[in-house]
Order: C-alpha cells, then structure tokens, then sequence
C-alpha cells in the first residue's frame, strides 16, 4: 500500500517536473524543476531496489550535472527569440529525430514483453540477498581494481592536459604572494612620526 | 590466485604510473626549473619498468580473472614502446630550445610516461574493458602532447583534430564493443572466442567484429581511417610526431594482433578479409599519396601509413610464423623511424629554426655528409632494399603470408613495395644528385649524434647478428597466443 502510494507521488512529481522544466519560461526555473525531477526519479530508483543508482543520481546529477547547468544557464546570456528563429527550418530534421524515437520506444516496448536478455553468462553473477552497493563495490575493488585504477589515471590525464593547454603565467598582474603577506610585520607597515606645527608631512 | 603475485604481473603498469604521479608533484613544486630532473627520471622510470619485466611481468600468464594477461607477446611489445618513450623524452629538450615562447614544460615527461602506462595496459589487454581504458588513457596523452606548443596554430589544430577524430574513433571501437558484448554475454577475450567458434554466427557478433577492427585501424592509421595522420604528424612538435610514429603504432598494431587471434581468432575468415584490404590498402595509398609531398614530416606520416600495411600482412596470415613477422617488422621499423626522426630534428636554419622542406635537403651530401648517409641508409631500410635490415622485416611478413597461402596477396604487396621505393629514392636522390642548398645550421649534440648512429649501425649489415635472437623471441612471443 505504501509502496504504491509512494510510486504514484514520485511518478506524477516526476513527470510534472518534467513538464515544467520543457514549458517553464526561465531557464533558471527550468533547471531547478530538472533537479525536482532527478530527486524524484532518485525516490523511484529506491522504490525498485537499485539503491546505488538512486544515489548516483542524487551525488552525480544533482550534485555536480544541475549545479554545472545552473552556471552555465546563469552565465550565458542566451537569447530565446533567436534561438526559436530556426525551428521552421528544421522542422524535417527534428520530425525525422522523433519518429526515430517514437519508434525506438515501441520496439523496446516490444522486446520488454517478449522476456529478459540471456543473463546465465554473465561474469559476476550475484546472489539475490547482497544488496547491490555492495556487490557492485566488490567487483568495483576486487576483480576490476586494475581498470578501475585504470581510469582514475584516464581523469588525471584528463586534468593534467586541462592545466597544460590553458595555464600560462601572466606578467601584467600582481598575483597575491601570500607567504609575503604573512611575513610582513607592523613595523615595516607603520610608521611613528612627529611633524612640528604647520610644516605638513611626507608620506 | 595470490594477490601480491598478481601485482606482481603487473608491476610495470604500477612503475610507471607511481612514477608518473611522483614526477608529477616533483614537477607541480619544481616548476620549469625541474623539466631537465623530471626527464631523466622519467626515463629512469621507464628503464625501472623494463627491469620489472623480466619477472611474472612476462612469464606470469593471467592477472586479475583475466583483464590482464603477463606473457612474452606483452613483454616484447612493452620493450618496444618502453624504448620510443625514453629516445621522444631525450630528444625533446634540443628541439623546444629553437621553438619561440613554447618551452618544454615538465608535464611533457609525465604525459609520456602516463601515455607509456595506457600502452603498457594496451597490449596486455584480456578483456575489451582493459583494452578501452588503456587505449584511453594513451589517446588524452597523445592529444595533449600533439598541442604542446600552444602558441603555434599549427600544434593547436593537430591536437583540435586529433582529438575530434579519435573521440569519433572512440565511439565506433565502443559501439563494437558494445555488439560483440551484447550478442557473446561478456567482455573476456576468451570468452569472446568461444561465442565466435561454431558454424552459426549472429549478425551481431559479425557487426561488432567489423566496428572494433574499424576502431583500431583508425588508432594504428590503416587505410582508409588513416585522414588524420599527414595533419597531426606535420602539426605535432617533432619529437611528438616521433613519438606517434614509433610506440603508439607499436602499441595500437599489437593491441590489433592481440584482439584479432585471441578474441576472435575462431572468426578467421572474417577478419583476414578486412585485414588483407586495409594492408592493401594502406600499402598502396601510402605510396602513392607520399609521392607528391614536399614536408618531410608528411612523407614520414605516408611512410608510417605504407608500413603499417605491410606489419598487417603477417597479421593477415593468421599464423604464429605471421604474429612473429609483424613484431619482427614492428621492432624493425621502430629503429628505422626513430632514426629518420633523429635526422629530421637537425634540419635547423641559422636562427635554429627547424625546417621541413624536403628540398631544403638538397645537395646535403656535400654539406654534412654522415647526416646524409645516415638518412640514405633510412631511407634504403624504409624502401626494402637488401643488405639492410628493413628487407629481413619484409621478408619475414611476405614469407608467413606465402606460407598461410596468401600468395597473390604477398605478391601485390612485394610490387607495391616498388611504388613505395620511388618516393624513398628520391630523397636520397634529392641528398646525393642535386645542386647543395644552404646547409643547415648547428650540430647534433652528443646524445642525438649518438642515437643517430646507433640506429644506422643497427639497420646496416652491422645488426644481422641482431636478426637470430630477434628472430628467437618474436617466435617466443608470438606462441605465447597461440
């Protein structure tokens, strides 16, 4: 009973996120109504036992994917009217995109029904009372160490080739040199001075 | 299995990554003034993980429930690529010196060294999950390193379209991947095999055999996904592009042999076809189009396409006689083009500029005349001609394809061998016959002078005693997938 009641709140709110996030007129609006949705998709991952999934949504989508968004949509200026300008004269290509879609969709629909994919070959089989967080960091750390290693170096190429590409060293700013700053003592700072009577001061 | 035996196996992969990182922070602290200790290192790491062969490395068989395999096939290639790597991090210095604004930076060592590591995974690879990583983590490498020089346009654009076209190539390798996994139910190489043994085979498994060939024809440059290698290469800093010719090819022409007898060597006769038009195909294109050139760096990026052809015939064979001429031909044609790229870095103008005319080469025999015979006998080597040892690399492909049955197709490759002499003669044509132009500025250093002619003696008849023991450990190598 519970379980229904909570699958219907997550499924309307998820589909009516969805919704607004298409229909809604600030693209700040439309990416605050993403985040309802991937909180409410986290809520269904939950509802059919993929736990890890559902965590994966909240920590990567939410977290890092929507925040990313939001800076971007609040950084761009994006102008709407002109983006709409072309919609006539790609009508064909996003009819063809859709058709393709609507099409896709039938055909997964066709083979949801017609049974499961040929699992017994697989190469971790797990039994049926581990939950899956835990299965999936055991073959995570375990089986697939190497690669997983593998590509953490893949990123920190991926960072080192960021850095390399864009950093240069700029000569017409004045960078903050902060161990100059923590060494400097108020006696080099300040000054005591005792100017006599209308004769002014040098700075 | 013992866990610290199978580190064990892997312990190059684990130098040379260790030792990237460390270099790394030396470097984050170091800033420029630690590029000449962070190259050294570098390279005292790569001599580190050449060391670490020599145990389980190579003998050890397979780690990690088969994602890695430790065998001598691995530990051959590893040796090749080890080697490139270390002779691109000496060169480097000498060259960033005459380029303007663009310095070597010590990330170039480290990138190499990671690039080294995805190698290292490449042709070790058990799986299409290791192979993917690897490859990876070698392609970021090579894209950051084809732009090192960030202020010179023609850098940028070679590391622009290397990355879109690998990023495409990426996605065809993965789609296949992706085929052969869904239709075999797993990703381990030899499971890969038995799902391709047996007279029916899906279409699926047919479909994704073609995409993964695809993929990593483009990375080893076979015709025809072979568009980007004139532009990277003639863009790239030119000990990047020595670099790209000689262990990444190794790496990428291995990888292609490991795939092709172990995960789908049941599927010979599928494959073989695919093999023998891209061999063709790349021998032939590569001489024709090098013909008309007149940057040297585009000759050798033709020269490097027209070779691959000829390392894919033994694979084409199927054999190990096959597996044992295409390392054979790759060790060779490591050495050949590592010394054509030692030459090309000394063509220098007098601000120490490099040039990469190849009319600028003219009358350099009278000029500086060991660079020229040094260069002559690249080229010879590189055409086949033979006394030199690029003939026994040739011959030994030819030979496994004659012996597997193929023999119209080793003899189309012999007579495309000829078109592809005429362009390599012609440089030395070009060297010996023709009016001398100014000679080029600035001696090699010692390091370079050296390499210069160490390459030379071992292609010339000095190396035939070279040629029993090569002969010896390819056979070794090449058993260890059969």
């Amino acid at each position: 009973m519970i379980q229904a009641l909570a699958f219907y709140l997550f499924a309307i709110v998820v589909c009516l996120s969805g919704a607004l996030t298409i229909l809604s007129r600030n693209p700040v609006h439309s990416v605050l109504w993403l985040i309802l949705a991937f909180f409410n998709a986290a809520g269904l991952m939950v509802l059919a036992g993929a736990e890890f999934i559902a965590m994966l949504l909240v920590i990567v989508y939410v977290g890092a994917v929507a925040v990313l968004f939001l800076f971007v949509v609040m950084m761009l200026d994006i102008d709407f009217a002109e983006l709409r300008s072309g919609v006539m004269k790609y009508a064909a290509v996003g009819l063809a995109l859709a058709i393709a879609l609507v099409a896709e969709i039938i055909i997964a629909i066709g083979a949801w029904s017609a049974g499961g994919l040929e699992m017994s070959r697989r190469a971790a089989p797990i039994a049926s009372d581990v939950p899956n967080i835990e299965a999936i960091g055991r073959l995570l750390y375990t089986r697939y160490l190497f690669i997983f290693e593998g590509a953490g170096l893949v990123l920190l190429v991926a960072m080192i080739g960021a850095i390399v590409l864009t950093y240069r060293q700029r000569s017409d700013v004045r960078p903050q040199n902060v161990s100059h700053q923590i060494n400097r003592r108020s006696k080099d700072a300040t000054r005591n001075m005792n100017p006599g009577v209308g004769e002014g001061m040098q700075l | 299995m013992d866990y610290s035996l199978q580190l064990l196996m892997t312990l190059p992969e684990l130098v040379l990554a260790v030792g990237s990182i460390v270099l790394m922070l030396v470097a984050a602290w170091g800033g420029h003034q630690s590029t000449k200790l962070v190259s050294w290192a570098a390279i005292a790491v790569l001599i580190g993980a050449g060391i670490a062969l020599a145990g389980p490395a190579s003998s050890g068989g397979d780690a990690f429930d088969g994602l890695y395999r430790a065998d001598m096939f691995a530990a051959f290639s590893k040796v090749l690529i080890y080697v490139a790597a270390a002779v691109s991090i000496l060169i480097a210095p000498r060259f960033f010196q005459r380029t303007s604004g663009d310095d070597l930076r010590p990330e170039y060592p480290v990138l190499i060294l990671l690039s080294t590591a995805g190698m290292g995974m490449m042709v070790s690879a058990g799986d299409m999950l290791t192979l993917y990583v690897g490859l990876e983590l070698l392609s970021l490498s090579s894209y950051v390193l084809a732009s090192f020089m960030r202020r010179d346009a023609r850098s940028a654009e070679a590391g622009l379209k290397y990355f879109v076209l690998g990023a495409l190539a990426s996605g065809i390798l993965l789609y296949g991947i992706s085929l052969v996994y869904g239709f075999s139910g797993t990703t381990l190489f030899d499971g890969i095999a038995s799902a391709y043994t047996g007279g029916e085979r899906s279409m699926g498994l047919l479909f994704g055999l073609v995409f993964v060939f695809a993929g990593l024809a483009f990375k080893m440059s076979a015709v025809p996904f072979h568009m980007w290698t004139p532009d990277v290469y003639e863009g790239a800093p030119t000990p990047v592009t020595a670099f790209f010719a000689s262990a990444p090819k190794v790496a990428a022409v291995a990888l292609a042999v490991r795939v092709a007898i172990e995960a789908m060597g049941p599927a010979l006769h599928d494959w073989r076809q695919i093999v023998i038009f891209a061999s063709l195909a790349s021998i032939i294109l590569g001489a024709v189009a090098a013909i008309g050139q007149t940057n040297v760096k585009r000759l050798l990026a033709y020269s490097s396409i027209n070779n691959v052809g000829f390392a894919l015939i033994g694979l084409a064979a199927g054999t190990a006689e096959g597996v044992a001429g295409v390392l054979t031909y790759l060790a060779i044609y490591v050495v050949m083009t590592i010394g054509s790229f030692l030459v090309v870095l000394q063509m220098r103008g007098p601000d120490g500029e490099p040039i990469e005319d190849i009319a600028s080469l003219a009358g350099m025999s009278r000029t500086r005349p060991g660079l020229a015979a040094a260069l002559a006998i690249f080229m010879f080597s590189l055409a086949g001609i033979p006394p030199l040892l690029g003939f026994f690399a040739k011959l030994a492909v030819f030979m496994a394809a004659v012996q597997a049955g193929l023999i119209v197709f080793a003899v189309v490759g012999a007579a495309a061998s000829a078109i592809g002499a005429y362009y390599y003669l012609r440089i030395v044509k070009t060297m010996y016959f023709d009016e001398p132009a100014p000679a080029f500025h600035g001696k090699p250093g010692m390091v370079e002078g050296g390499l210069i002619a160490l390459t030379a003696a071992v292609i010339s008849p000095l190396g035939w005693p070279l040629l029993l023991p090569l002969g010896a450990w390819t056979m070794l190598a090449a058993k260890a997938l059969f």
